[in-house]
């Protein structure tokens, strides 16, 4: 941390933002989230997809307006975009039809800066951000490496009191990565930045580790603040570091810990019905490979999650579905950062495929709501076929159409593997294989 | 070139609801036949223009090919603001766009030589005795052959801006005019340009169809190319003809290497797929601009006038505080009586239709009773099924040669330009020679006329098989090769569905030209030798000699309908088909 004496700049007060669904319960993606930022720090949200951070990072930005809470910046209540932030983005969103020049230009002529000024200050941010030389160049003629310098120095130029950055390394190689982020930090520590506080998203758990003074962990569905951490840790930080690591593992653990049954709203409101509960695509093949993975002599049928992470260089977004899955088809239990096999899950990293499949469709009727509501369905209807709308229809009222599809998507896959139904695209439709 | 783009109406299916169709063809159809009245009543007294005879002296071509040119260039401009102003409405305003999108379908579906028919008369009342009257309803005819889907593509492509950058222009705070200049319409501008091209080269054919007009007694000839071929027809001198055709063919040469080249090869720049791997379409004059100092200087001072307007503030300070102040009426606009404010704006819609839609019924009863109707849907019918026919004719034709050629990437390369070329060079320049034909051979017009109609369009069919051809995927080719997948099933399971998207592209290009040109197809004259097939199109045409107002609606409106059920029953349903499963990569 910079600064001892910390003036707030940013304060969210029980932010909520919801959609309206046709069941008549809101959509919650995020609930209740408080959030200060002061002069001085990097604080990073971290949580899985789905968690609402990026929409929490739009809302500081004033380009997403929550549904209830307060949210102030100096005090001032927020309307329309934030004055003093800026974004860089995890796409980099640079106009491609500028060059590095014009893009760094763009913020400053759309403030109508004076041109001379403005030239000055953007010369200053690209020397700064390590763009000298690439002036001229379009971003399509670029590394995404230095397509993201010209997101930051687009984003510095305008000198913002804050700057948002949305998973800005994620979309790079692990090496580009992580020379960006040393750059950044660097120029953070010199004090060079013409900024007073940076504010991420990540999913990354050690990127979080690596740079944040604060991190606050979010549950996802809805998305609310399960922790907030503070990293005491001195800079430059070292990754190697058992106090680096410690804290590593407890961050998986917390990220791994049994969610709670979220409270209710009231005691009258409806839960939406067990087979409502979305779910995360993950191929067959990712779930055999880990679970053989576990199995093997190396793990012995249990592994620790931060070490399966950097060995397979999955990051938390790749791995949690993965394992996640395994354990609500009941091949595998997650706590405290680990995971181990269960009996079922040793039996079938041992089996051939035909007993593999028998023992999926086994476990998808038992354990995944969604598939066994199809299942009987089916069986009900008088032709043996299922339109997938009526499906989607029922889920959609209990959650985004974005997340209604991928759940069905996922369920489709899985019962496609186990053999359980199929789904015919032609007539969009679910039914039994003809071949049996 | 091979990127293609369609904005054909088939594309907006998403955006679309049914119902508003329902509205919009009365509507427009009505509001046509509106303008018609009132031209129609402040014409009564309106004087014969005198114009300059057209002179049939070759020398006088360069001059007439220039005015001809100037035309298209007006209706492209006219086209372009059109283009700003409608498209951004119907993007930006989900109210507008629920009403004006059916209706672009809609005006996009009425045969353009229509137009003409409708509003020649109201045109010429608006500047008595004036060439200008009748040179703006010229310009009008070229500009509905290419306002509409340049806005469809425009209107897409704001639909589609990438949402990350709509976050920058959000978060630099971007006036409303910053916000199009320098995002919107730098994004949409491929798009477009390709979109403007094909209008363009569609256009050539309603330049020369639209500077010799007869309406009843009223014949009004403008100088240009298109004039010079009806005064060469008149007096049946067949080596005018080919002085008109041409003059043509070194208009348009000129045209695709000056205007269409360096523009596409400009537009290229704003393609936001940010690999730098294709292939970029290339121009000369381009790159000699580029490359000379001697012409980026004399450029140098409009560059930054362009540079300095599009980053203009027009957001006055005060204007941004009433926009605060106004922020939670538009809240509470948006928010509680949703559903009262659309019934209401679909309550005044719907009114408004119902009259246009009762005045075009009106008007048609004024001078037509049922039997006209049903004489018109039964010629219809007949042109519907020419239609069929020659789509079907040429595209047994040119799918399978567009597939060898487009595998051959030396030969695709030569023949790509050539059938650009005859997709742009206009068909009614050829007429005449296929009437001295049918006569002098004593041909059925019924049968022969029909070829017409697809003369200029086919082409359409083969450049959209080539260049998907040319796009089928290496890796598919190889694997084809080494399953030895050959004979009918190399046919069937390859090239068939791997070119189906392009085709189907090209297919509705040329079957919306082929309505278009019916027109002046199914009824040619030489001399006085007049040929008339039996049709809609020369029952519109027969109508537009005669000053037969009510019969020229009542053909339109069911030319119109007839498209665009064609469209919807046909096209529409190919184009998802081929959206959704046949889309390689």
């Amino acid at each position: 941390m910079l600064n001892t004496v910390n003036t707030t700049i940013f304060e969210l007060n029980g932010v909520r933002q919801a959609y309206p669904k046709p069941s008549g319960q809101d959509y919650v993606v995020l609930d209740d989230v408080n959030l200060t930022l002061k002069d001085g720090e990097i604080v990073g949200l971290l949580g899985r997809s789905g968690s609402g951070k990026s929409t929490l990072l739009r809302i500081v930005a004033g380009l997403v307006r929550p549904t209830s809470g307060d949210v102030r910046h100096h005090g001032e209540p927020v309307s329309g975009p934030t004055d003093g932030v800026a974004m860089v983005f995890q796409t980099f969103a640079l106009f491609p039809w500028l060059t590095v020049w014009e893009n760094v230009m763009a913020g400053l002529k759309a403030k109508g800066v004076p041109t001379k000024e403005a030239e000055a200050r953007a010369e200053e941010a690209i020397d700064l951000i390590g763009l000298s030389g690439f002036e001229s160049a379009y971003p399509k003629e670029l590394s995404g490496g230095m397509r993201q310098r010209v997101g930051f120095a687009r984003a510095l130029v305008v000198h913002p009191e804050i700057l948002l950055m949305d998973e800005p390394f994620s979309a790079l190689d692990v090496l580009t990565a992580e020379t960006l982020r040393t750059d950044l930090l660097d120029l953070w520590m010199e004090r060079r930045l013409p900024i007073k506080s940076i504010l991420m998203v990540t999913h990354n758990i050690e990127e979080a580790v690596l740079m944040c003074d604060r991190i606050l962990v979010f549950s996802s569905n809805p998305g609310r603040v399960a922790a907030e951490i503070r990293v005491e840790l001195p800079h430059p930080r070292n990754r190697l570091e058992p106090d680096f690591r410690a804290l590593v593992d407890d961050i998986y653990g917390l990220m791994t810990a049994r969610k709670p049954l979220p409270p209710l709203a009231s005691p009258t409101a409806k839960r939406p019905p067990a087979h409502a509960e979305p779910m995360v695509q993950v191929s067959t093949n990712l779930l055999a490979g880990l679970l053989e993975t576990l199995a093997s002599p190396a793990y012995h049928g249990k592994a620790d999650l931060p070490h399966l992470a950097s060995a397979f260089q999955h990051e938390i977004d790749d791995l949690f579905p993965i394992a996640e899955a395994l354990q609500t088809l009941g091949f595998a239990e997650v706590a405290e950062g680990d995971i181990h096999l269960t009996e079922p899950g040793r039996l079938f990293a041992e089996s051939g495929v035909e007993e593999r499949k028998r023992l999926f469709a086994e476990h998808l009727v038992l354990r995944v709501p969604l598939a066994a509501h199809i299942h009987a369905a089916l069986k009900q209807a008088p032709n043996h076929r299922l339109p997938a709308d009526h499906v989607l229809e029922e889920l959609t009222a209990h959650m985004s159409d974005g997340y209604a599809e991928e759940t069905l998507r996922a369920v489709t896959s899985w019962a496609r593997y186990a053999e359980l139904f199929t789904y015919d695209d032609e007539s969009e439709s679910f039914g039994f294989e003809d071949a049996e | 070139m091979v990127w293609i783009h369609t904005s054909v109406s088939v594309k907006a299916a998403d955006a679309t609801p049914n119902r508003w169709d329902v509205l919009a063809l009365p509507l427009v159809i009505g509001l046509l036949a509106l303008i018609a009245i009132g031209g129609r009543q402040m014409a009564a007294p309106l004087d014969s223009i005198a114009t300059a005879p057209v002179v049939l002296d070759p020398w006088m071509l360069p001059d007439y090919a220039l005015r001809s040119t100037l035309r298209m260039l007006a209706a492209m401009a006219a086209s372009l603001v059109f283009t700003f102003t409608y498209a951004t409405l119907a993007a930006k305003s989900r109210r507008a766009g629920m009403l004006l999108i059916p209706v672009l379908d809609v005006l996009q579906s009425v045969p353009v030589l229509g137009y003409i028919s409708f509003t020649v008369v109201f045109f010429l009342a608006l500047f008595p005795g004036s060439v200008m009257g009748a040179e703006c309803a010229a310009i009008f005819a070229i500009f509905t052959s290419q306002a509409w889907n340049m806005a469809f593509s425009f209107y897409q492509s704001l639909r589609t801006v990438p949402r990350d950058l709509d976050e920058v222009a959000d978060g630099f705070g971007f006036s409303g005019w910053q916000r199009f200049w320098a995002l919107e319409a730098p994004y949409a501008a491929p798009g477009l340009v390709w979109n403007m091209m094909m209008s363009m080269s569609g256009g050539w054919f309603f330049v020369v169809a639209s500077e010799a007009i007869t309406v009843g007694d009223q014949t009004i000839t403008l100088p240009g190319v298109g004039s010079y071929l009806a005064e060469a027809i008149a007096q049946q001198r067949l080596d005018a003809v080919g002085w008109a055709v041409l003059a043509m063919l070194l208009v348009i040469l000129a045209y695709d290497q000056l205007l269409f080249r360096p523009l596409v090869a400009w537009a290229a720049k704003f393609r936001v797929e940010l690999t730098g791997s294709q292939e970029s379409p290339e121009s000369w004059l381009l790159d000699l601009y580029q490359r000379t100092r001697f012409f980026r200087a004399l450029f140098a001072p409009l560059d930054a006038l362009i540079g300095r307007a599009i980053w203009w503030r027009l957001t006055l300070p005060r204007a941004l505080k009433v926009g605060t102040a106004a922020r939670p009426l538009t809240r509470w606009l948006d928010r509680v009586p949703a559903r009262w404010v659309d019934g209401a704006w679909y309550a005044a819609l719907a009114v408004v239709g119902l009259y246009c839609g009762w005045s075009m019924v009106s008007f048609i009863a004024s001078g037509a009773d049922w039997s006209d109707v049903g004489l018109a849907f039964l010629l219809g019918g007949a042109t519907l099924l020419r239609v069929m026919v020659l789509i079907a004719v040429a595209s047994l034709i040119w799918v399978p040669l567009g597939i060898l050629i487009g595998l051959r990437p030396r030969l695709a390369e030569a023949v790509q330009p050539a059938a650009q070329f005859l997709a742009a060079f206009p068909a009614n320049l050829l007429f005449p020679v296929a009437v001295v034909l049918i006569v002098r051979f004593d041909l059925n017009p019924d049968v022969w006329l029909s070829p017409l109609m697809i003369l200029g369009t086919q082409w359409y069919i083969l450049f959209n098989v080539i260049a998907g051809a040319a796009a089928f995927p290496s890796d598919l080719k190889e694997a084809v090769a080494n399953f030895r997948i050959r004979g009918w099933q190399w046919w069937r399971d390859v090239m068939l569905p791997g070119v189906f998207p392009y085709y189907v592209t090209g297919a509705v290009t040329a079957s919306g030209g082929s309505w278009n040109a019916s027109i002046v197809a199914e009824a040619v004259r030489w001399g006085d030798t007049t040929l008339t097939a039996h049709g809609l199109g020369s029952y519109i045409a027969q109508a537009t000699a005669e000053g037969d107002y009510p019969r020229i609606v009542l053909g339109i409106a069911v030319m119109a309908l007839l498209v665009t059920l064609f469209n919807r029953l046909l096209w529409r349903p190919l184009y998802a088909f081929a959206e959704r499963r046949l889309r390689l990569a």
